[in-house]
């Protein structure tokens, strides 16, 4: 037992040096548009680069196939658009269930909150993606500006359908 | 003692295989689509069986026929043979794929050049002997030699990969029979392959899936007939087990 709980702790250690690696500074060639970002309390506080979002420009990227695409794995009140996704949870009144830094971290990488998700980090550090086609490397799939207008959309999602 | 953890652990290990149960990605079809599809003379890869037909009868310059050896209509053709590929070749000490076998009957037998992978002779040949197998029971050999080589696959089908850092798990177990925008994720099976494609209205490889699947989520494909699409073909043909050969089959 005694050693099950050192093998817990010195786990616990190696991932917080691994995490640490992934969410710290130290911007390399690529970067100078990847601006790194903080986890606290299982949530991004701070809005990235301290942009401000458009929900109005967020509903957009959240339909947009070449963009956020949300509405491939979730359900949206996005009622002109047909076939939205069950992979993932309906987002109707997702802006009561979370807080902004919440669902900034979900949007940002959701490999922080379920190591095992589907969803894609919207803004991880491209150095870790593993065979990236040519055309997407070195590059987030979304812009900060992008992540902070679709944050500013789930924000006035304050309904529950049905 | 420890022989009782053994076994224990062989029998966990055992019944967590065999609690998966494949479903051929034809279920997932409209009744309309199924009966196109068993149907030979509604079926639009048809014409693809005729030119493999051709192409397996046809006399080569140094007088060679695939027919020669495997008789007409394939009537030597040990037809179970064809539902075990990929099967162990002792002299390349490999898995092979029958788009493989293909070449080395043409190189060794035949006098003849081998074909590049997922050519549109071998995809003709590969669909044609598939489509002679119909109905015969998926039997991939997975433990022996071929350990290495399945471990290898099994890895591919759970690495995460590209942008959107996805793995074929992550559609085909995780996530199966939901939607993805317009489409229902099916297991993921070969069984059907090659297999017509509505939305293209072309016959389409195992490993060109592969890429599509890898490009969807923009990671770099592997090359057809690559060892990585090999391995990968023999872990996801071996999940297809007990399954029958349905090719040509048709998908969206
Ligand atoms: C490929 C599938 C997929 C895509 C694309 C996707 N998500 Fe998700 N999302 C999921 C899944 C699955 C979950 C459930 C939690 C988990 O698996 O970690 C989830 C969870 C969430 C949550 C938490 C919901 C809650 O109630 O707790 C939010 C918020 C979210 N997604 C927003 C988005 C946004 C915004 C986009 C587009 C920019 C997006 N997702 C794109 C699959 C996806
Ligand atoms: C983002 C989701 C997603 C991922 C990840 C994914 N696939 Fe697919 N796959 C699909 C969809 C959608 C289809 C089309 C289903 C259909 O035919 O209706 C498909 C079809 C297939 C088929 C054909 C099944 C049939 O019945 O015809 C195979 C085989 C396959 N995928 C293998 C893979 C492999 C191997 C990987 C990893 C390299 C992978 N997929 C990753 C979504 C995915």
């Amino acid at each position: 037992m005694p050693n099950q709980m050192l093998l817990f702790v010195s786990c616990l250690g190696r991932i917080a040096v691994i995490m640490s690696v992934l969410l710290g500074g130290s911007s390399l060639a690529c970067a100078e548009s990847y601006i790194p970002w903080q986890v606290e309390n299982h949530a991004i506080p701070a809005a990235l680069g301290g942009l401000k979002g458009d929900p109005r420009r967020g509903r957009q990227i959240a339909i947009d196939r070449s963009k956020g695409n949300c509405l491939a794995c979730h359900h949206l009140p996005v009622p002109e658009e047909e076939f939205h996704g069950t992979v993932g949870p309906p987002l109707e009144g997702v802006g009561l269930r979370l807080s902004a830094g919440q669902i900034r971290l979900r949007i940002v990488d959701e490999k922080q909150v379920n190591p095992m998700t589907i969803m894609p980090g919207f803004y991880r550090d491209p150095r870790y993606f593993d065979r990236v086609l040519d055309d997407y490397e070195g590059k987030t799939i979304l812009t900060a500006q992008e992540v902070e207008d679709i944050v500013a959309y789930l924000l006035t999602l304050r309904e529950v359908s049905e | 003692m420890n022989r009782l953890f053994l076994l224990l652990f062989i029998v966990a290990n055992a019944s967590a295989e065999q609690g998966f149960m494949p479903i051929s990605g034809s279920e997932y079809l409209s009744e309309q689509v199924r009966d196109m599809q068993e149907d030979e003379f509604a079926n639009p890869a048809m014409p693809t069986v005729d030119y493999g037909r051709s192409l397996f009868h046809k006399v080569n310059d140094e007088g060679h026929r695939c027919s020669g050896c495997h008789g007409e209509n394939g009537n030597k053709l040990k037809l179970e043979r064809i539902a075990a590929y990929p099967v162990y070749d002792r002299e390349q000490e490999r898995p092979i794929t029958l788009q493989n076998q293909i070449n080395i009957c043409r190189e060794e037998r035949m006098d003849d050049f081998p074909y590049v992978y997922d050519c549109r002779e071998m995809v003709g040949l590969e669909t044609y002997m598939k489509f002679l197998a119909r109905g015969q029971i998926i039997r991939v050999q997975t433990d022996g030699p071929m350990t290495p080589f399945y471990q290898a696959g099994k890895q591919l089908y759970h690495r995460r990969f590209g942008q959107m850092e996805m793995s074929c798990a992550h559609c085909h177990d995780q996530h199966r029979g939901a939607w993805l925008r317009g489409q229902v994720l099916n297991q993921g099976q070969s069984n059907g392959f090659p297999v017509y494609r509505l939305s293209t209205s072309r016959v389409t490889s195992l490993h060109r899936r592969f890429s599509e699947c890898l490009f969807s989520f923009r990671a770099e494909p592997f090359l057809s007939g690559s060892d990585e699409y090999i391995n990968l073909e023999l872990f996801v043909n071996a999940r297809g087990n007990g399954l029958s050969i349905e090719t040509p089959a048709i998908r969206d």
